[in-house]
């Protein structure tokens, strides 16, 4: 097929005839290069005409993996359409091949008999699958036996899917276990074929990786049901005219209807080979792209060696490209490549992947810092030389790599505590990671964005992710980096939001920060969040999105006083449970410190076995979870249980976890017990911007974990206690500060609930205790809760008494339901997923 | 809200919801209707909007959404939908819409799902 888009004829401005410029190659690096030129003005130095093999306009060749496994249509992952080339003057030759090029006299010569002059040629060729020799590849005619393919072009994806769909296909092999072979085995996978990794390394992705990292890769691989067989080499395919499995040198066959071979690459330079110019691995190109020797012969992609090194992944073609533009243009004749770092960052499989440098230590003073969880397919290995930063293996969590990189591009000295290469520890701070990010740092790997080009975006008024991302192409090639351009965009936007209040609002539809919608809640007397609304929105507009955080403010604020309409209530607060995925609640009641009873255990089991509760769980905090409970049977469960809501799912004080203290524990030095019972009691169903978890332990054995908690109580020798705040151990890990030290477990109540209301009173909305103390800082929270330094402790003792004293236990709306209908279910056909029955 | 093609014949099918006063302002509630299952919420403002109730990114209740004057948010994951269109601010797939209006009597009448509703891409 040959589709010619004829250029618009007397376009050129007078004075010289333009160059006729030829490219052969229309994939990433062909276009890109020719994208680059036009940029440089290139319209009105050159006619360009490509050749491309595939009948296609030029698409996103990474993104076959997505095509395969369904996650995006073939048509999505088009760059320029064809009328681009025609908008730009370009001749397109699509379905034709270069077969010759006769560089003294300067034609190409193409497979439609066509003779093309130019005076200046790009060659971007790029590479095809390799087929590494085993027997029955290829049918006596010669042609590769039906059922086998390779992974490389938007055909061979369409052929995979259309085989992979049809219903007798059940079972595939792919042969090779890097990058190619593990997207072929996911996406095939999604298509619900029972899929084999045949890999002859001795661990997958051997090179990116170590066998540590490639051990903990395999079983995330194999956790999505594939099976995986390192060592094994693959003699044959067998079958007669379709396959119908292969055979493995020293193991059983397999048995399969279709195989993919996708071990390894090969750059295309037949092309080069038979015009003359000089190939190696691939076509030697200088620091200019200029292939060696020839003055009006470019080459870039995958189809180059530059300096002994061939690239098998896109960033550096960007880089090329870049350099190719400015010789070929005259832009900037100084500009030279000088080769690509090998920091690589990939999404394969649905597993982030990050590597640099070496894999493991290879002298024996090189350090060696790993961190491995096998269960969550995290695996993280750094090698450090004389205190620099020499090789990165990343699995499984990418959140550092942007940092590493960095280290390792620059070799920045490091932390002397080698753990924060690897973890963000204290603090929220993963903005300081980014903040410390160089601007030339490159963010998405793809496409060739710098940190800087991204603020630069941010600056230019593309304050959303989604605009950012759309004005710089970031996050638009594997996807692996989104995570990181969401912070750098945040990061930036923050920056400009000096300016910008909107950030400090407290709840988005309400343009106020804390202390002033505080105010004027106060000052005109509102006591509901529809007033708030009419009389603090813009345009009187209600937000969903606010209304939560305003029932928690204003309860908080008026205890009684306060209006409680129940729609601007979350589900959870509306039905006193937490929704599950599939539409059903879970119950955890009350049991405080974690002590129950025989009469409670009892009554629990009886409520289970009647209602047929599907799962029942022991819960982090120290209760019982009853789930998969529909939303109609919540009143009778809660009466069936008869005892008060533990609030396992509020933005609100959860729970207090308490260790077993001294009365048995032979170490123990105060009763945290009853400690921790107490200070539940007093301070049960408390709301707050998030949830408050808090625990008591009877010595520094910490058995209640109490330096990872909200609020958190250690007794020590003496008779004495000391208070913690500022904890995490969820999402983030952070060790509580010290706010004093006691006598007395009044004085722990006391200060508590002091430190609780001041929390409740400045923190932002959703602002959990881990980010709170750190902003405001410790001296200051001790100065203003323990020495009372702004004279504020008995308005903040007195506000949390008189949320104390407006406890009502939810669970009681059971007999007299608040609004119509309000356990009536959502979903009065029930179709949806059932939580699976233990 | 637009009229699909059938709504134009004589014979539009409408089902009585019953009493408006099932719903409480803000809120909304489901019902079963010819086998389909529709959220029918009550804005602050009393007026009635209503959406095929189940969330077309992993099936939440959107009965026990969240809503404004504009959109319904889905309380699992925050998906948000215009009341009005049913289209997705968030970019989750759009939900159906339905013709909603009150009798005299105050009861809730749903147009004959068969046509009355649009699809809004
Ligand atoms: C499934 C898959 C997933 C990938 N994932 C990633 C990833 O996540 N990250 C990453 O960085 N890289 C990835 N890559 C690699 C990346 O796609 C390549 O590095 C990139 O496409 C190379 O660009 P190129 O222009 O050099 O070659 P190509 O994109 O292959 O373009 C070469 C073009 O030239 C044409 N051609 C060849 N010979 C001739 C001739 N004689 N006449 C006319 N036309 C000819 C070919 O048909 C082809 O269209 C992936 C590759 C595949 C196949
Ligand atoms: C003789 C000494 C100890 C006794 C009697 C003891 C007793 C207990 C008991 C009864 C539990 C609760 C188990 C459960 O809920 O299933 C527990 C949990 C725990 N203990 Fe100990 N412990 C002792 C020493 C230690 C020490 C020295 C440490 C740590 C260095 C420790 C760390 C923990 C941790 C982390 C938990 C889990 C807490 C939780 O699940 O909430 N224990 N201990
Ligand atoms: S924290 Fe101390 S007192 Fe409490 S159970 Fe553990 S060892 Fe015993
Ligand atoms: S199910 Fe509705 S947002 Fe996920």
């Amino acid at each position: 097929m040959t589709s010619v888009m004829e250029r618009p004829q007397g376009r050129h401005l007078g004075g010289a005839p333009r160059r006729r410029l030829v490219v052969v190659g229309n994939g990433m690096a062909g276009a890109r290069a020719v994208e680059e030129i036009l940029a440089r003005g290139g319209v009105n130095q050159f006619t360009i005409t490509m050749f491309g093999d595939e009948p296609y306009g030029n698409y996103n060749r990474i993104m076959l993996s997505h095509v395969l496994s369904g996650e995006e249509s073939d048509a999505d992952i088009f760059l320029n359409s064809l009328s681009w080339y025609g908008e730009n003057s370009i001749t397109l030759h699509a379905g034709v091949r270069v077969d010759r090029i006769d560089k003294s006299t300067k034609h190409v010569f193409s497979n439609d008999g066509r003779v093309t002059p130019y005076d200046t040629l790009i060659i971007a060729t790029g590479s095809r699958s390799h087929m590494p020799p085993m027997d029955g590849l290829y049918t006596p005619a010669g042609s590769v036996k039906h059922g086998v393919f390779g992974f490389r072009t938007i055909d061979d994806t369409r052929r995979m899917v259309q085989h992979a769909q049809q219903e007798h296909h059940r079972r595939a092999v792919v042969i090779g276990g890097g990058l190619l072979g593990l997207e072929a085995a996911y996406g095939l996978k999604n298509h619900g074929i029972e899929v084999e990794v045949v890999h002859s390394g001795g661990h997958l992705m051997n090179a990116q990786m170590g066998p540590d990292g490639g051990a903990v890769l395999r079983m995330s691989v194999e956790a999505l049901g594939i099976r995986v067989h390192t060592n094994s080499r693959t003699t044959a395919v067998l079958g007669m005219d379709r396959v119908s499995g292969v055979s493995l040198r020293h193991r059983e066959d397999i048995a399969c209807d279709m195989v993919v071979v996708a071990a390894g690459i090969r750059p295309n330079v037949d092309l080069a080979v038979l015009s003359g110019l000089p190939v190696e691995r691939a076509i030697v190109v200088d620091d200019q792209l200029r292939v060696q020797d020839e003055d009006d012969i470019y080459a870039v992609g995958e189809c180059v060696q530059h300096r002994g090194e061939v690239y098998g992944l896109v960033a550096p073609l960007w880089e090329q490209a870049v350099v190719l533009a400015n010789h070929v243009t005259g832009a900037d004749t100084s500009s030279a490549y000088l080769g690509s770092r090998t920091a690589t960052k990939l999404k394969v499989a649905g597993v982030e992947v990050a590597s640099m440098g070496l894999h493991g230590p290879e002298l024996d003073t090189d350090e060696h810092i790993v961190f491995s969880e096998p269960s969550r397919g995290v695996f993280k290995s750094i090698v450090v030389r004389d205190n620099k930063m020499v090789g990165a293996t990343l699995l499984g969590d990418s959140r550092k790599v942007a940092y590493l990189t960095q280290a390792y591009d620059r070799g920045l000295p490091l932390p002397a505590e080698r753990i924060a290469l690897m973890f963000d520890v204290g603090g929220p701070g993963e903005d300081v990671g980014v903040a410390e990010l160089d601007d030339v740092a490159q963010v998405c790997n793809c496409n060739g964005v710098s940190k800087g080009a991204l603020v630069a975006a941010v600056k230019g008024g593309c304050t959303s992710v989604s605009g950012a991302m759309d004005a710089t192409r970031a996050g638009k090639g594997c996807g692996s980096c989104k995570l990181l351009v969401k912070q750098v965009v945040e990061w930036a936007a923050d920056f400009a939001v000096e300016e910008d209040p909107a950030a400090s609002y407290y709840v988005p539809g309400i343009p106020l920060d804390k202390p002033a919608l505080m105010a004027a809640i106060r000052k005109q007397g509102l006591r509901s969040v529809s007033q708030v609304f009419s009389a603090l929105a813009p345009g009187k507009a209600e937000d969903a999105k606010s209304k939560m955080g305003l029932a928690s403010l204003l309860k908080m604020m008026l205890a009684d006083q306060y209006i409680d309409e129940r729609d601007a209530r979350f589900i959870n607060d509306r039905v006193h449970a937490n929704i599950q995925r599939d539409g059903t609640f879970s119950v955890v009641p009350q049991m405080m410190g974690g002590v129950t009873s025989v009469q409670q255990l009892r009554r629990i089991a009886d409520v289970a076995e009647k209602h047929h509760v599907p799962l029942i769980k022991l819960t982090g905090g120290q209760r019982i979870d009853l789930l998969g409970i529909p939303k109609e049977d919540l009143p009778q469960v809660w009466a069936d249980l008869d005892m008060p809501s533990g609030y396992a799912y509020g933005k609100s004080f959860r729970t207090v976890k308490t260790c077993v203290g001294k009365d048995f524990c032979r170490y123990g030095t105060g009763d945290s017990t009853k400690l921790g019972i107490e200070i539940e009691s007093r301070f049960q169903g408390i709301e707050s911007p998030a949830k408050l978890k808090l625990a008591v332990s009877g010595c520094p054995r910490n058995c209640a974990e109490s330096l990872v908690k909200d609020v958190g109580v250690v007794a020590v020798e003496g008779g004495r206690w000391e208070l913690y705040v500022g904890g995490a151990a969820g999402a983030h890990i952070r060790k509580g500060d010290l706010l004093a030290t006691v006598d007395d477990p009044e004085e722990v109540k006391l200060l508590t609930g002091r430190f609780m209301q001041y929390y409740r009173e400045q923190a932002n909305w959703l602002e959990r205790t881990y980010a709170f103390v750190p902003r405001v800082g410790i001296e200051h929270l001790r100065a203003v809760i323990v020495e009372d330094s702004e004279g504020s402790a008995g308005r903040l003792d007195a506000a949390m008494q008189a949320s104390v004293d407006s406890y009502v236990d939810p669970w009681s709306e059971r007999d007299d339901p608040l609004t119509p209908g309000q356990f009536r279910t959502s979903l009065p056909l029930t179709v949806l997923p059932q939580v699976p029955v233990r | 809200m637009s009229a699909g093609p059938m709504s134009t014949r004589p014979m539009p099918a409408s089902h009585n919801l019953g009493p408006v006063d099932q719903i409480p302002f803000g809120e909304g509630r489901a019902f079963g209707v010819d086998g389909e299952q529709v959220a029918v919420f009550r804005l602050r403002d009393g007026s009635l909007r209503a959406l095929s109730a189940v969330c077309p990114h992993k099936g939440g209740p959107i009965a026990d959404g969240t809503i404004d004057r504009q959109v319904v948010m889905c309380p699992l994951h925050q998906h948000a939908f215009e009341l009005d269109t049913g289209c997705s601010t968030t970019g989750a797939e759009s939900l159906r819409t339905y013709d909603i209006q009150i009798d005299p009597a105050q009861n809730i009448i749903l147009q004959s799902i068969q046509g009355a509703g649009n699809y809004s891409a």
